[in-house]
């Protein structure tokens, strides 16, 4: 019993187990995803964060125990939002035929969801803190952070709820475009990345190509209007 | 991969410093994205394989979000006072923001005849 504490005093000390463990937690979600024909219901992001959550409770480590290994997956973030030039570039012959319906959806959902969120938040009678934080959620979740910050949001809240917002509309919208009868799938892949970030545009790669290339443009437009719009209607919609 | 390592991280540094630099509202990372379009745009000599590395970290992009996600733990607190208001919120407005969105999409793409060969392509 020594023997294993101290073993673990010495691996819970290294960024090795925590950044292994959140791989490893997310290989097994995905697995399962696969294994249930990426049913929308098992997201991979929010298996895996069901996962690493329950282990952290179960042996007591504090979030700033885990982040210090996790923190390598987490700062891949922003070269991954620099990334996303490429996909846009590649697709510009695209982007431009479909350029007035992007543009039109692209202002006003962004705005329905920065308004949305806010005004329900009133309307539920939250805190300042939570409509502070959630005004930012469906962009991606460095930008949100870097928005949270500006505005004077907690950023850690911040990328709580930007998280639940990704998984939130990975998991609907598949049944809502159906039940809307959409059968535009560039359409309904750049709801999904608009509105749910790249959580959502993993979701739109696995239905179909075309609905994830749109749903990559959506999230990288999406990052850049939410960064302008925020500070904008926020104190328009705040009371 | 290396070089292509280099072009993300360069972009990146170059984005977060003209941010602070001239105190923008946009974060970094979005303006180093800005900045790696415009060089593929102006068809600077960026290394081979930086459309590889690329793609690679956003066919894993979902991944990335669970270090944040798993940050729920340290908001238990709030999620147990305001946690069923606050999934409310989120559901509803996700709801009516993609609806919005595909909408408007949709409809200004059948309006303008657009779309079309797109809906053809994904029915095959």
């Amino acid at each position: 019993m020594t023997r294993f504490v101290d073993l673990w005093v010495y691996l819970s000390g290294t960024p090795l187990l925590w950044l292994t463990v959140t791989v490893v937690a997310y290989a097994v979600a995905d697995a399962i995803s696969a294994a249930l024909k990426r049913n929308p219901l098992a997201n991979p992001v929010l298996l895996a964060i069901l996962m690493v959550s329950c282990l952290l409770l179960v042996s007591k480590t504090t979030f700033p125990a885990y982040f210090a290994g996790a923190q390598f997956v987490h700062f891949l973030l922003g070269p991954a939002t620099v990334a996303l030039a490429v996909p846009l570039h590649r697709h510009l012959p695209e982007v431009k035929r479909a350029f007035v319906p992007m543009l039109a959806a692209l202002v006003l959902g962004s705005a329905a969801a920065i308004c949305s969120s806010v005004l329900l938040a009133e309307y539920f009678g939250l805190g300042r803190a939570a409509i502070l934080a959630l005004a930012p959620k469906s962009s991606t979740a460095a930008i949100a952070m870097g928005i949270g910050e500006k505005i004077g949001a907690n950023p850690a809240l911040v990328a709580v709820l930007t998280v639940m917002t990704g998984i939130t509309g990975a998991i609907v919208v598949t049944p809502l475009m159906n039940a809307l009868r959409f059968r535009n799938y560039a359409a309904r892949g750049f709801a999904a990345g608009l509105v749910s970030h790249g959580i959502g545009t993993a979701r739109a790669f696995q239905v179909n190509s075309l609905a994830g290339t749109f749903a990559g443009i959506a999230l990288g437009l999406n990052g850049l209007l939410t960064a302008i719009l925020v500070p904008l209607l926020l104190p328009l919609l705040l009371k | 991969m290396l070089h292509a390592v280099v072009v993300l991280l360069v972009c990146q540094l170059a984005g977060e410093t003209l941010a602070h630099a001239f105190s923008l509202p946009l974060p970094g990372p979005v303006i180093g994205m800005v900045l790696l379009l415009a060089a593929l745009l102006l068809r600077l000599p960026l290394p081979k394989e930086t459309a590889e590395t690329s793609d690679g970290l956003l066919k894993h992009l979902s991944m990335l979000f669970v270090p944040a996600g798993v940050g729920v733990v340290q908001q238990l607190d709030l999620l147990g006072e305001e946690g069923g208001r606050l999934l409310a919120v989120i559901v509803l407005s996700t709801v009516i923001a993609l609806t919005v969105t595909a909408v408007t999409f949709a409809t200004i793409a059948k309006y303008m005849g657009v779309g079309e060969e797109e809906r053809k392509e994904a029915a095959e």
